[in-house]
């Protein structure tokens, strides 16, 4: 499957905060199905219901807006794809943000959703610009490692690896680990572990 | 670079070979799966044409969904029923051992497999649920991931990572009487911060870690990926090896002997190289409970609410957030916080010596007026210990309710929830908004003999006053 991600370009919705968990992102409840259809609804359900319209992914101005543009830690807690996923059924395509956590920026990777990092004042400014202008035109390069927005343009950073994986389109790695199936048994073969312990066996 | 590591020693014998993204092509020794991030995954690989490539290293059970009380199929719940019948097609179309309710052997994914032996050092372990750091305490390099990747390890048995940084978290000297593996990780990451690990894998090491037992490096690990590190781990020692062994699927006979020779060769070198080192002294660490919205948000018993200047500026903005979401105020006592529910159980402290340490706390006394307390053993064999010993008798006598094995109140994707504006005081590992089922709901993490403790005074209150 090659899907490259060289470039995203949209509108931006600016969401402020430190360390937004994934519970918030996308509350337990949601989480009782064995799809990840209709996610997009519950996206920040609580929060937005407790804003009574004011959050960002509700306000108008902000609808089909395609760049998140997030603060510190974004994305801690579960490791429940549940949360990227609703990011994504919601319409985003990239992420920009202080720093992410872990598990949710190789969530992301995996789905083939880019989350870029900027310092903190950088964020800031984005955030800033597109609440003064939502109409104003956001473009994200993975290959110059830019972002810009109308007239103002700053750096992006994303780890080399997954970067060359967004722009080669081979961010989904499950067709690369089957191909090495062969590799993958030799490598198994050599653990002392697989031998005396057959899980199947039970 | 970190060098002589169990973490670098671990990684380097499980990597298949570098992507061409540069990734590390790693081998997963045992897959753990369960019903809430598996069946997209196995959906993937049915569209995919793919088939699990090592059912033999996939091990299933369920938790998160079920019911604490009447577990009698099908669910009262049809979503929860459905999740369930999926991951029992799953399974049995692909192979894979299931522990099912009723199994003997079910319940909550990072209970079990240590105590059915499946954990063992030297492994690399996944699970799609974030808490499979658990593991580490077996000296396991174990990671939580994401369902795309929970479909990568079920057809390749392989994850595509980029390598951890690591970090000597070292405490060292006694505990004092009331202060448990709880407040030990809690003070860790209210001292490192929830994002101070990103990018780490975390070495838990030093005397006190050294003493503590598997159960208990168990709940320490089990909170690694709350201060943002990727996994945790304790180096294997004697203590490791007696928990082990002769459990179901431990090594037996001759083969025993070879994974003890084998586990001691992977320990971290005594002149091994880390990235960083962080030094704590146990003396300085007390019961410690959150006041906030995030696990980092804690402090001692007998402390204050953090006013917003004491906190770095970066802090400032989520603890002003925390302050209304908690309606608690900068500058007050957290001990005499009333309280109205308090739930013992969970994957960082629904195991035997925590119901043990808990019932110590509720022996004897009751629960106060006005609270609902339960309690809800990590697994059925926890339970069935427990029973044996007659815990739960000791826990129903003080006024708690003795519950059925599962994750329960932790997050709540059960009918056991908070409601409302209900303040909980929990043996859980997050405090997010809305974790425990009501989106206005709070929770204040704690240790089981705090949370027991809260119980009977009905409030927050210091264990130490009823040791």
């Amino acid at each position: 499957m090659v899907s490259e991600v060289k470039t995203v370009s949209g509108r931006g919705i600016p969401l402020v905060g430190n360390d937004i968990d994934t519970d918030r992102i996308i509350p337990a409840r949601y989480l009782k199905a064995v799809t990840f259809d209709g996610l997009g609804e519950g996206a920040f359900i609580d929060d937005r219901t407790a804003l009574k319209g004011e959050h960002p992914f509700d306000q108008p101005q902000y609808q089909g807006a395609n760049i998140l543009i997030v603060n510190r830690n974004f994305g801690c807690g579960s490791s429940r794809e549940h949360a990227p996923q609703a990011i994504a059924k919601w319409g985003i395509q990239a992420l920009i943000g202080e720093s992410f956590a872990e598990i949710f920026f190789g969530n992301c990777v995996a789905m083939g959703i880019p989350c870029l990092t900027a310092d903190a004042a950088t964020v800031k400014q984005l955030q800033k610009l597109v609440a003064a202008n939502p109409q104003a035109s956001v473009t994200v390069n993975l290959e110059t490692l830019q972002v810009q927005i109308d007239n103002y343009t700053a750096p992006v950073a994303i780890g080399e690896g997954t970067r060359s994986t967004f722009i080669s389109g081979t961010w989904d790695a499950c067709g690369q680990l089957v191909a090495n199936a062969s590799q993958v048994r030799k490598t198994s073969a050599k653990l002392p572990y697989i031998g005396w312990g057959n899980i199947a066996a039970s | 670079m970190s060098k002589g590591t169990l973490f670098d020693k671990v990684w380097d014998l499980h990597t298949v070979g570098t992507l061409p993204s540069g990734l590390t092509q790693l081998f997963i020794g045992l897959h753990l799966i369960h019903e809430v991030t598996s069946p997209q995954a196995f959906a993937m690989l049915r569209e995919r044409g793919l088939k699990v490539l090592f059912p033999e290293r996939t091990v299933a059970t369920v938790d998160h969904i079920v019911p604490t009380e009447n577990q009698a199929r099908p669910f009262v719940d049809s979503l929860a029923e459905e999740m369930i019948q999926a991951l029992e097609n799953n399974c049995q179309e692909n192979n894979i051992t299931f522990y099912n309710i009723g199994s003997g052997s079910q319940g909550i994914v990072h209970v079990i497999a240590p105590e059915l032996g499946l954990t063992q050092p030297g492994m690399t372990i996944a699970c799609g649920d974030s808490h499979t750091s658990s593991h580490g305490a077996f000296g396991a390099i174990a990671f939580g991931i994401g369902t795309s990747q929970v479909r990568d390890v079920l057809a390749s048995q392989t994850l595509a990572l980029s390598k951890l940084k690591v970090r000597k978290i070292e405490v060292n000297g006694n505990l004092n009487p009331g202060v448990y593996a709880k407040d030990v990780i809690l003070h860790i990451i209210r001292t490192l911060g929830v994002k101070g690990g990103v990018g780490y894998g975390y070495e838990f090491a030093g005397t006190t870690f050294e003493q503590m037992n598997m159960e208990e490096r168990m709940t320490v690990c089990n909170m690694a990926i709350e201060g943002g590190a990727r996994c945790g781990y304790v180096n294997p020692d004697r203590v490791t090896y007696d928990y082990l062994k002769g459990r179901d699927f431990a090594p037996k006979g001759a083969d025993w002997d070879k994974a003890v020779a084998w586990w001691d060769s992977i320990k971290s070198d005594v002149d091994a190289q880390y990235d960083d080192v962080v030094v704590f002294d146990a003396a300085e660490i007390s019961p410690t409970v959150t006041w906030g919205i995030t696990p980092g948000q804690g402090i001692g018993v007998n402390q204050s609410v953090p006013q917003p200047e004491e906190l770095l500026e970066e802090d400032r903005f989520i603890a002003e957030e925390a302050y209304r979401y908690m309606d608690l105020y900068p500058g007050q006592p957290i001990k005499g916080t009333k309280i109205d529910v308090c739930f013992i159980g969970s994957c960082t402290n629904g195991r035997i010596s925590d119901l043990r340490e808990a019932a110590k706390i509720a022996k004897g006394r009751h629960v106060a007026e006005g609270i609902k307390a339960f309690v809800v053993p990590g697994s059925e064999r926890v339970k069935q210990e427990a029973e044996t010993e007659g815990l739960d008798k000791i826990f129903q006598e003080a006024g708690f309710e003795w519950r059925e094995p599962g994750c329960s109140m932790c997050l709540a994707m059960n009918p056991d929830k908070l409601q409302g504006r209900q303040i909980s005081a929990s043996s859980s590992n997050r405090n997010f908004k809305g974790r425990q089922g009501s989106s206005s709901g709070r929770t204040l993490l704690m240790s089981p003999a705090m949370v027991a403790t809260a119980a009977i005074k009905g409030e927050v209150s210091d264990v130490r006053e009823l040791l």
